[in-house]
């Protein structure tokens, strides 16, 4: 069994909402409210949930781009939230994001050379110039960029080259863990093909690990060993990628599944559909008892009253349901 | 439920006078370095009963087809061709003739539903001003029959909740008012640009059932432009395939899935990750990016893209050519 790279415990991220000079916070946002999980060397976690269910602010904790309320993440042993100031930033380098619209995270003032440049002259201000060329062309290389691309700037780039900077600057600290946000919702179907494509490889050539966020359970099928399905702060169900997508347990997974178009018209007039009823609830005021309790197909009385722990079944998933 | 497409249906709608052509339809934009064609020579029917799909990647010109026939295209446009609805030429019509028929028999959804609701104005006052305006309802009688269009679409509460401003409403809430805005005149003519885009799936589901349900009832025309195929597939009996502003592809919703005929239908589809796929392989992708739409060019314009590409389709713009079973595609190396 290979150890253990990521360890994160009860985690929790709460905002303060309306603080008011007068009137004091209004109430708490839970985005993240008591997360386990763990992950190991090369593996690819998807976390799937709808908008509002945590799973963007969950990533940001993580690296403390965010400030969690509680909760600990242990990273490679080492108590990550405990670090001071430097070894935090030197912990960093492991760690890189990839973000949702490419072209707002690149500066358009900086060449793309210098963009994929900047972690490496941050972390290692002593590199010669002919290194750190290099080193860029080789990362640029590994994307799938031509190295001569180096001096243009972000906005002669499409949308799925600005996403390969993104990843060539993730990538140049050769880091073990890359936290993909979104990372292809913004790109178009042909493009977002190539972008998959190429976390595949660069995952499998490399042995990176990745948490994948995305709200596209079809994209998050074809890059993740297993899934998170996330539900207002909490984790609903955590599966094998295989077993989840054959038989989704919890009756939020389900529902998420089947209420997917299939690129397929016959197929999709054969369907039997669990429609959910209403949006989601507010953050602000979550169900009492089980957070999926108001749009639930299964409810019963108790689902009201008690939250259900997320327990482990005989396939060695965890399910967060009192009912299956 | 799903509409029932029989071949005996499809076959006695394709029969019927359409309810709106479009005939040749380009759209070319002055922009600070030159004209740019957005929609270059696009034709199709649609006729009452019929949901037409329209699916592309950004830039095909897959939204500019709907606004061009909204009469809504951006100051620096210009449109040729033509655009007939019931049998009445609207492509660059005068404002009057466009107003009487955007108001009473066609209508159209938008994206994104926060920016196509007046932020100022209470959803009640939205809902009325076109009953108020193009059917001389009283003020009542329009709040009536907007309450009940609202509860159609399921807003809970609607009596009290029309009197909310926009942005007091939820996204998947809002993209309801903007349907029951769009049927409240019982359209015979339907436009949907991305119409659940902005929307998380399990409400899309909802939303594309309701939708699917009020057309059916109404027996209205539907154009739905979307970038998902899934859509298509759930909600269309024909579909067209847009590429650089031009059609690639044209067929039935069964034949096209079941045998894309156009490299581009096929790279598209090919490229569309599945719930239902297996994984083990890589998706196919479609080298390179779709086209900044700047010029004119000669040839195919999926061409500098496609792998099967052969000398002619560089030099000579392949037409679109019509076969057997309402399908038609344009390559030089397939025949419709």
């Amino acid at each position: 069994m290979a150890e253990t790279l990521l360890s994160v415990r009860d985690l929790k991220v709460h905002f303060p909402i309306g603080k008011g000079l007068l009137t004091g916070a209004k109430g708490t946002v839970k985005a993240v409210d008591g997360v386990s999980f763990d992950l190991k060397p090369g593996e690819t976690l998807g976390i799937v949930g709808e908008s509002g269910c945590g799973k963007s602010t969950l990533g940001r904790a993580i690296l403390r781009l965010t400030k969690p309320t509680a909760g600990t993440v242990v990273w490679l042993g080492q108590d990550f939230f405990g670090l001071d100031k430097a070894t935090l930033r030197q912990a960093r380098r492991e760690l890189q994001i990839i973000f949702q619209d490419p072209l707002a995270s690149l500066d358009p003032r900086m060449t793309v050379g210098a963009i994929i440049a900047r972690p490496l002259r941050t972390f290692h201000p002593d590199l010669k110039k002919a290194e750190l060329d290099a080193r860029v062309k080789e990362a640029m290389a590994q994307v799938g960029l031509a190295p001569e691309m180096m001096r243009r700037y972000p906005h002669e780039f499409s949308g799925g080259q600005c996403q390969r900077i993104g990843i060539a600057r993730a990538m140049i600290l050769r880091p073990k863990l890359i936290i993909c946000d979104e990372p292809v919702s913004a790109l178009d179907v042909s493009i977002q093909a190539q972008i998959i494509n190429l976390l595949r490889k660069l995952q499998a050539e490399l042995g990176l690990s990745l948490l994948f966020i995305s709200h596209n359970l079809s994209v998050v099928r074809h890059i993740s060993h297993r899934v998170m399905v996330l539900y207002l702060g909490k984790i609903m169900e955590l599966a094998e990628r295989d077993a989840f997508y054959a038989n989704p347990m919890h009756p939020y997974s389900k529902a998420l599944i089947s209420a997917i178009p299939l690129p397929d018209p016959k197929a999709e007039r054969a369907r039997e559909r669990v429609m959910l009823q209403g949006d989601l609830p507010s953050p602000l005021d979550p169900p009492k008892g089980c957070r999926f309790c108001t749009r639930c197909p299964m409810v019963q009385d108790v689902c009201h009253s008690t939250e259900p722990p997320l327990a482990p079944r005989a396939d060695g998933r965890l399910v967060a349901c009192h009912f299956v | 439920m799903p509409l029932i497409r029989t071949n005996a249906d499809l076959a006695a709608r394709q029969a019927a006078t359409p309810i709106l052509s479009v005939r040749d339809l380009t759209v070319d934009f002055k922009l600070e370095h030159g004209m740019m064609r957005a929609v270059d020579g696009v034709s199709f029917d649609v006729r009452r009963g019929e949901v037409l799909g329209i699916v592309g990647e950004s830039g095909s010109g897959k939204s500019q087809i709907l606004m061009a026939a909204m009469g809504l295209t951006a100051i620096n446009g210009r449109c040729s061709g033509s655009v007939t609805f019931e049998g009445e030429e609207i492509l660059n019509a005068a404002p009057d003739l466009l107003d009487k028929i955007r108001g009473s028999s066609m209508s159209m959804i938008f994206q994104d539903p926060m920016t196509s609701l007046n932020p100022y104005m209470r959803v009640v006052d939205q809902l009325t001003e076109v009953l108020v305006a193009h059917q001389g309802k009283s003020r009542q009688e329009a709040v009536d029959i907007a309450v009940e269009m609202l509860e159609r679409v399921r807003i809970p509460g609607a009596r009290r909740r029309i009197s909310l401003y926009p942005h007091e409403f939820s996204g998947g809430m809002r993209q309801r008012v903007m349907i029951a805005m769009a049927l409240l005149c019982r359209p015979a003519l339907l436009f949907a640009d991305e119409p659940t885009t902005a929307l998380d799936v399990t409400v899309q589901a909802q939303i594309l059932d309701l939708l699917n349900g009020l057309v059916h009832e109404l027996n209205a025309a539907v154009v739905i432009v979307t970038h998902d195929l899934g859509v298509i597939a759930r909600m269309c009996d024909r579909v067209i395939v847009l590429y650089g502003g031009r059609i690639m592809e044209e067929a039935a919703v069964d034949d096209l899935f079941e045998a894309p005929r156009h490299p581009y239908s096929q790279g598209l589809m090919a490229a569309t990750p599945r719930l239902d796929d297996n994984t083990a392989h890589d998706l196919r992708t479609i080298p390179g990016s779709p086209r900044a739409l700047v010029g004119q060019i000669n040839g195919c314009p999926f061409a500098p893209r496609c792998e099967r590409r052969i000398e002619r389709c560089t030099a000579e713009t392949p037409a679109l050519l019509r076969g057997a079973g309402g399908r038609a595609a344009a390559c030089h190396l397939v025949m419709p």
